[in-house]
Order: C-alpha cells, then sequence, then structure tokens
C-alpha cells in the first residue's frame, strides 16, 4: 500500500469540513494535486494544503492507498467521507461525521470521535480506540435509511442514539452508552459490553440488540420470552432473550410476527 | 431601462406562428417591441434557439406546506446544495428547494411565471411573504376553494352569485389569482377521517358531493369572469381505476361556456392528470388508461390538462388533498406530517421516492409522458412535474427531452428492472411521436399563459408582451441527437432576460431581477348576505378577526394587480 502522511500544520479557528480525505480523492494524485484538493472553513473554500503538509505518493486506485494523519484532527469534519477502499489512520481524535456513507476500506482513529461516526455507512470497518460521542452508525437527520451495512468499534464509550434507523451491519461499543440504542432500526446488530442507561430499541422492529452490562430501565415495549447461550463478539454468555417492540409493527411484515430481539446478559 | 436586441436566433414563438424563422428581438423598457435604436445592447443569438419566458401552471413553491417539507425534510438538502454563487443567496435544498434556489432555478431554466397552485386562504400572508422572498420570477398563487365552509353551504342551496361573490372576496383579501379545487369535498370529509372517492360521495355534515362543488364553482367562476378557469385537482387521486372518475369529472365542463377578457378558452384546468389516469383495480394489475383520459380531453375543447410527469427522483409530496398522504403514509411508512386549516382546507406531506425500478413508479413514469405524447393540441396540454409531487421542477428539461426523443425514453426504459410489465401495462413503447421544440414551446410557454389568462404578458414574443426571453443554445435547424444534449441546453440557459433585464447568462444568476407578485382585483357590487355570513363566521368560527385576515399590502409590494369587474 502507498502511504500518504497528512502532518496538522495549524489548528482552523472554525472547524474544517474536509471531505476531500478520502483514498478514493487521493489516489492516482501527486502530493501538489492532494495539497490543491477543496476544504471549508466555515463557508469559506481553502485548499487542503493550508492545512495539512502532504508528504508520500497514493497509489493507482483508493484500494492501494492510505492515508495516515499524523496529528490531531478534533477540529477536522467528514474524514472518510463516501470512502470504497483503502486505510485512513488517524493518529488523534477527529471531528463529526468520521466515516460517513463509507462503503468499504478502513478507518482507524486512535483517539476519540466527535458525534456521527459512521453515519448512514454502507460497508467497511471503522475503529475507534478512544470513545465516541452521540449518533454512531445513526441515519441523517430526518433520514430513514440508516447504516446498511459494515462494522464500527468503539473500544470506549458512546453517547446517546446509537444505530438509529439502523439496517444493517454491526456496532461493537465496548463500554458503556448512554440513551437510545437501535430507535426504528430494522435489522442489524448492535453490541454494547458496558452498562445503558436505558430507552434501548425503541419503536424496533427488526434486527438484534446485546447488552453485556446492564440495563438500568427496559422499554415496556420488550417482554422477556426465554434464556439463551450465545456467542457474543467470540465470547459465550447466557442471555436474557426479549422481544419487541410490541409497539410497532414491522411494515412489511405481511401477517408474519416479526421482532426485534434484545439480549440481557442474565444476573449470576 | 436599456434597450436589448437579440440578434440572429432561431425564434420560435407559437402566438405568432413564428417556428424558427431567424429574427431578431428587440426590447425596451421591459416590453418587447418592433425596433430599438442604435445604442440597444446587441446580444448575438446565432445557432441558438429564441423563445419566450417558460409559464409554470402548476407548481408548489411557496407557503405553509412547502416550509413543513422543507422543516420535516432536512435530509433533503444532504449533498444537494450547492456552494452559492458570489454575491447571491445560498441555496438549498432538491424536492423543496429553498425560495432562493427556486428563484434561480427557474431563472436558469428559462421560466418567468410560475404559478403557486395551492394556497390556504388563511396562510394567505405566509404564502405571499415566501413569493415575496422568491427571486426574478414573477408569480401568482390559486387560493383552494373545493372544501370551503362557504363554497359548501352556499352551494348546496345552488347559490351560484353568493358563491361567486364569496370567491370575489376572497380572492381580493388573499390577493389571489383563481380558483383551486383540492379533492372536491374530499378534505373536508377528512376532517371525521373519511374521503370523496366517488364524484356522487357525500360531505359528512355539508351533504353536498363533489359534482355539485365543481358544477357549482365552474358557474361561479364563469359569472365572475376571472382570468383563469377553476383549476382542479380531481377525487381519487393515485389509485387504480381513477381513470372513469376523472372523465367523469371532465364531463362536467361539457356546457358550460367560458366568459372573459383575456383570452382564455377553457372553463376547467385539470391539473397533474397523470395522478388522474390509471387502470386496474389494485396495484397488481395497475395499468395506463392515458389514451382514454387523453381521447376524451382531445375532444374536449374547453378543457386544459397539466401533465404531473413523473420523473423518478427521491421527492416530497404535499397537497391540500390530506386524505390521499395519509393512504401514501400508510403505503411507504415514512414520516408524515398532516394539518387541518380551520375552515378551508387540510394538507398533508409525505416524502416519496420514485424508484425506477418498482414496477409502480415506473408505470407512473411512463403514463405522464403517454399523455403528452398522446396530446394532440399542445396548446392545451401543459407540461409539469406537480413540483414537487412527481419531481422536482427542476427536471423539466428532462421531461422534455423525453418528450422529444423516442431514443431518450428508451434508454430509461431499458435501465427499469420491471420493463416488460411497463410495457404491457402501458402504450408508451408503441409510441413514436416525437415531440417539436414548437410543440414544446406551446406546452411550456404559449398554452399555459393562455390558460392563466395572461396571454397579452407571457408565452409569446409579439410586441407589447413582457419582456421574458430565453435564449437556449440548441441549433435549431441541426437539434443534437443527444436527449442529454437537449437536457443540459434547457436546465442551463444560454440568457434569459426577465422583464427587460438580463438575469441568466450561461445558466449563472447576475441579478435578482425585478419580480412581480400578480394577483386579481375583483369588483362586484356588495352582497349584502355574503357580508354577513362572512361577518357572522369569523365572529363564531374563526381564531382570526377578520380584520386580521387579509393579506396586507406591503405583503406583496411589488404587485401587477389584473382588474375585473363583474356586472351585476
Amino acid at each position: 500500500m502507498a502511504k500518504v502522511i497528512l502532518t496538522p500544520k495549524k489548528v482552523p479557528e472554525l472547524m474544517l469540513e474536509a471531505p476531500c480525505i478520502t483514498t478514493d480523492a487521493f489516489a492516482k494524485k501527486t502530493p501538489a494535486q492532494i495539497a490543491d484538493l477543496e476544504v471549508r472553513e466555515g463557508k469559506i473554500p481553502f485548499k487542503l494544503g493550508e492545512y495539512f503538509e502532504i508528504v508520500g505518493n497514493p497509489g493507482e486506485s483508493a484500494a492501494e492507498t492510505e492515508i495516515e494523519i499524523a496529528g490531531d484532527c478534533s477540529r477536522v469534519k467528514y474524514i472518510g467521507t463516501k470512502m470504497t477502499a483503502g486505510l485512513i489512520t488517524v493518529k488523534g481524535n477527529a471531528d463529526m461525521y468520521t466515516g460517513g456513507w463509507m462503503k468499504g476500506g478502513k478507518i482507524h482513529i486512535v483517539g476519540d470521535v466527535h458525534s456521527f461516526c459512521g453515519i448512514a455507512m454502507e460497508g467497511g470497518d471503522i475503529l475507534v480506540d478512544g470513545n465516541a460521542q452521540n449518533h454512531v452508525g445513526c441515519a441523517y437527520r430526518g433520514d430513514w435509511r440508516g447504516m446498511r451495512g459494515g462494522t464500527i468499534r468503539i473500544r470506549g464509550s458512546a453517547g446517546n442514539d446509537i444505530g438509529t434507523f439502523m439496517l444493517g451491519g454491526t456496532i461493537i461499543i465496548e463500554k458503556e452508552v448512554f440513551i437510545h440504542v437501535s430507535t426504528h432500526a430494522e435489522g442489524g446488530t448492535v453490541i454494547i459490553k458496558g452498562n445503558v442507561t436505558g430507552r434501548v430499541g425503541g419503536q424496533m422492529v427488526k434486527g438484534d440488540i446485546y447488552v453485556l452490562g446492564k440495563i438500568q430501565h427496559i422499554l415496556p415495549g420488550f417482554t422477556k420470552v426465554d434464556q439463551v447461550r450465545k456467542e457474543v463478539d467470540g465470547q459465550t454468555f447466557t442471555l436474557d432473550h426479549y422481544i419487541g417492540d410490541l409497539g410497532e409493527r414491522h411494515p412489511k411484515s405481511k401477517g408474519k410476527e416479526i421482532f426485534a430481539n434484545l439480549y440481557v446478559r442474565a444476573a449470576a | 431601462m436599456t434597450e436589448i436586441l437579440i440578434t440572429h436566433g432561431f425564434v420560435i414563438d407559437p402566438t405568432q406562428n413564428i417556428n424558427g424563422d431567424v429574427a431578431d428581438v428587440a426590447i425596451r423598457d421591459g416590453k418587447i417591441v418592433d425596433t430599438v435604436g442604435s445604442g440597444a445592447k446587441v446580444i448575438d443569438a446565432k445557432g441558438k434557439v429564441v423563445m419566450a419566458g417558460g409559464v409554470d401552471v402548476h407548481s408548489h413553491v411557496a407557503g405553509p406546506k412547502v416550509n413543513v417539507g422543507r422543516l420535516m425534510r432536512p435530509e433533503d438538502k444532504l449533498f444537494k446544495s450547492p456552494m452559492a454563487q458570489e454575491k447571491f443567496r445560498m441555496e438549498s435544498g432538491f424536492s423543496v428547494p429553498s425560495v432562493f434556489k427556486t428563484g434561480y432555478d427557474y431563472a436558469r431554466m428559462g421560466y418567468g411565471f410560475v404559478m403557486e397552485a395551492a394556497m390556504p386562504p388563511i396562510h394567505s400572508p405566509h404564502v405571499h411573504e415566501e413569493i415575496h422572498d422568491t427571486p426574478i420570477i414573477d408569480e401568482a398563487a390559486l387560493p383552494v376553494f373545493g372544501n370551503n365552509w362557504f363554497v359548501m353551504e352556499y352551494l348546496r342551496n345552488k347559490e351560484v352569485e353568493n358563491t361567486a361573490a364569496y370567491i370575489a372576496w376572497l380572492i381580493r383579501v388573499t390577493k389571489g389569482f383563481g380558483v383551486k379545487v383540492v379533492n372536491p369535498g374530499g378534505t373536508a370529509a377528512w376532517a371525521w377521517g373519511l374521503n370523496c372517492l366517488k364524484l356522487d360521495d357525500k360531505v359528512p355534515y355539508f351533504e353536498i358531493t363533489p359534482s355539485e362543488i365543481i358544477t357549482g364553482l365552474l358557474q361561479a367562476n364563469e359569472y365572475l369572469g376571472l382570468p383563469h378557469s377553476v383549476h382542479l385537482h380531481q377525487n381519487d387521486l393515485g389509485n387504480p381505476g381513477n381513470f372513469l372518475t376523472t372523465i367523469d369529472s371532465l364531463k362536467l365542463a361539457e356546457g358550460i361556456k367560458t366568459k372573459n377578457k383575456f383570452g382564455r378558452t377553457q372553463v376547467m384546468h385539470s391539473t397533474h392528470i397523470q395522478f388522474h389516469a390509471y387502470g386496474g383495480e389494485n396495484w397488481g394489475n395497475f395499468e395506463s388508461k392515458a389514451k382514454d383520459v387523453m381521447d376524451y380531453v382531445n375532444k374536449a375543447k374547453n378543457i386544459t390538462v397539466d401533465l404531473g410527469c413523473v420523473t423518478l427522483d427521491e421527492t416530497t409530496t404535499m397537497t391540500a388533498d390530506g386524505p390521499f398522504e395519509h393512504h401514501l403514509h400508510s403505503l411507504n411508512h415514512i414520516k408524515w406530517a398532516n394539518t387541518d386549516v380551520e375552515l378551508e382546507t387540510a394538507a398533508g406531506v409525505v416524502p416519496y421516492v420514485y424508484d425506477k425500478d418498482i414496477r409502480v413508479c415506473a408505470t407512473q413514469w411512463a403514463i405522464g409522458l403517454e399523455l403528452g405524447l398522446y396530446a394532440k393540441d399542445p396548446e392545451r396540454v401543459f407540461i409539469t412535474t406537480d413540483h414537487p409531487n412527481a419531481g422536482p421542477f427542476t427536471r423539466y428539461p428532462r421531461v422534455i427531452s423525453w418528450l422529444m426523443c423516442r431514443k431518450a425514453r428508451d434508454a430509461t426504459l431499458n435501465t427499469f428492472r420491471h420493463k416488460d410489465k411497463v410495457i404491457e401495462a402501458t402504450t408508451l413503447d408503441s409510441i413514436d411521436r416525437e415531440l417539436t421544440l414548437y410543440e414544446i414551446a406551446q406546452m411550456t410557454r404559449s398554452g399555459p399563459a393562455r390558460c392563466l389568462g395572461l396571454s397579452k404578458m407571457y408565452g409569446g414574443l409579439a410586441p407589447g408582451m413582457n419582456a421574458d426571453v430565453a435564449v437556449f443554445d440548441l441549433n435549431y435547424k441541426s437539434m443534437p441527437t443527444d436527449p442529454v444534449a437537449i437536457e443540459k441546453a434547457l436546465q442551463r440557459a444560454a440568457l434569459f432576460v426577465k422583464s427587460g433585464e438580463i438575469v441568466v447568462r450561461d445558466g449563472t444568476v447576475l441579478s435578482h431581477g425585478h419580480k412581480k407578485t400578480v394577483w386579481v382585483n375583483v369588483k362586484m357590487p356588495e352582497n349584502p348576505q355574503v357580508v354577513r355570513d362572512i361577518t357572522q363566521c369569523f365572529t363564531r368560527d374563526y381564531t382570526v378577526g377578520i380584520n386580521n385576515y387579509p393579506v396586507r399590502d406591503y405583503l406583496a409590494p411589488h404587485p401587477y394587480v389584473i382588474d375585473v369587474d363583474v356586472e351585476a
């Protein structure tokens, strides 16, 4: 893989919108051409080269390209937007919409991500070593089509609204989550290894949620049906199995009952 | 104002029977004139087509329901909002664009006049505020009458004169333009959770049928002699097998004579006819009845229609047909907004995805084009997409390229998953007709202008008319064989002169122009009963006082008022 290293030169005064930081946009370009890509600070367009020092040549295609951002991107939004292949590593934090609408490839954030990580993602992998804020793998605001595929793994904790309108794919959060998990979901899997405050699976009609910690309040729309032993992310647990949300009906169930599954680790 | 001379273009002007003759168009003080002085700014349009500014007869571009659409669909703006042109306003949205994008995009396509197709009377101040905020294009708005309590009560008692007096009052106070009827009776029935799908379904409480409402309003409209006819959105929209109701409603215009001083020849304009030309009994055997509907329309000289072509985009439906929107929501399960407008109407908003790989959507697409291709008199059949219900208005050039090129239709048809079923359910594949640019000019310029009673101002290039002139980069003598080139040329006018000012050049907006709000001031002798009824109703039923109801003059600061004197 041909590697391009971006070193931040200055901290933008406003948030920097840089959807051009993708392997697709970089492929086949010279460092000078990459530096010429457009980013926006507020509503004013600037060049990528004004914010980053760019070293190295990308590959012939997105799949052969690796981008390393050697520094903090706490104020850089939209890294890896709509990316289809290749690898992006951020050696620090990243701002909102990291890996949004992503179709393939891998993004590794060594620090934390802000909200909307992996929004409406269709494929690929996102790995966040730190924490995520809200709206991990959710749908764009107003949209009814959320994450369709791929995997998001957050090694830390996450905020609220995880996997809203989710249709497929997997979200794994290794520590705790606040509220609203898989609201309106019609598919996909969410695994939460820590505790959740509540409102898990509201209006969810299909898909699976695994909670290996505790849920403070299980929604009244969920009812316990049995206890199962299942493998979750490589380990086997005894889980209480709930179905729901009984207040919602799957729009395309056509008489056949379809429910979402909520698995909560059984008390020892 | 400066003088402009557009020289050597292929002029297409159906109002003067000019079909591609190389001629000059002279402009002075916002009007077309015969000649201009030697100091005029000369624009060479050699090898390009010169037409009048487009006239859109039916489009939802301003008002509360459009705003609800904008609010409930932030995703409609995502990746679809280009950077603002320097010194111009931000443009956002696709199916429900911001007012600025609306004005700019219409101007880029060379449109000079747009009719906002449904204004809830009580919210008319909001409609006028948005119209005023829309740059460049002239606009007017049609208040809705089909489910109005006054109208239904008067017409139940067969009081056409009182209805006319009420219409005159309402059009005046709302600064409206004509009589819009949306799902007559059905929207009122929606307050009881019901609908009127047939012409003889009774409206609860009011005990009146849709056919009585339509007939009464047709008579009242001609009694007043308004510039525009009744503008009818029929009952039973969008349901399989509705074409019989459609033809029955069109038949209600039989025997009604036009009476107006504006050159209008029709008594009924039936809008977005595509949604009303469906056969079959359910979505399984849903099929086109475009031929049946157009056979009737072609015969009936006192009817005009607009197409409402499906453009196969993700869009936002919005209509005063409240029950239909609920029906649509229960089909697609996407978000739904619904409102009741006190005493007057209701409305609903639902996003909708016309997916080319869904058989019904693809069939709807074919029906819209069939209707246009079966039109024998293009002066009475107009191109619309019922923006944004069947697709955004920015797709007009694409619709035109489909109508003009069989190749373009085939290319789209070949991408359908259910191509064979679409061919089976419609007759589109058997139609070889390709409309000419002259016919397109009739369907988008002279025809709609005459239908709206505005043929002295818009839709043509005769001296004395408004100087709305669009120049497109199309060589009329050797039209491009590639439909995409036609679409591209029509999407971005090479030049657009609006009211004598150059507002667009090569698809770039140059000026906010001088927009006008056109409204009709109906003057008729005071009708004491109607005055008393209105006063009483405002005291008893309305949540607003009668003095707070009218649209103030400052809300329409650039009016063009059409006076209509009604003799007693």
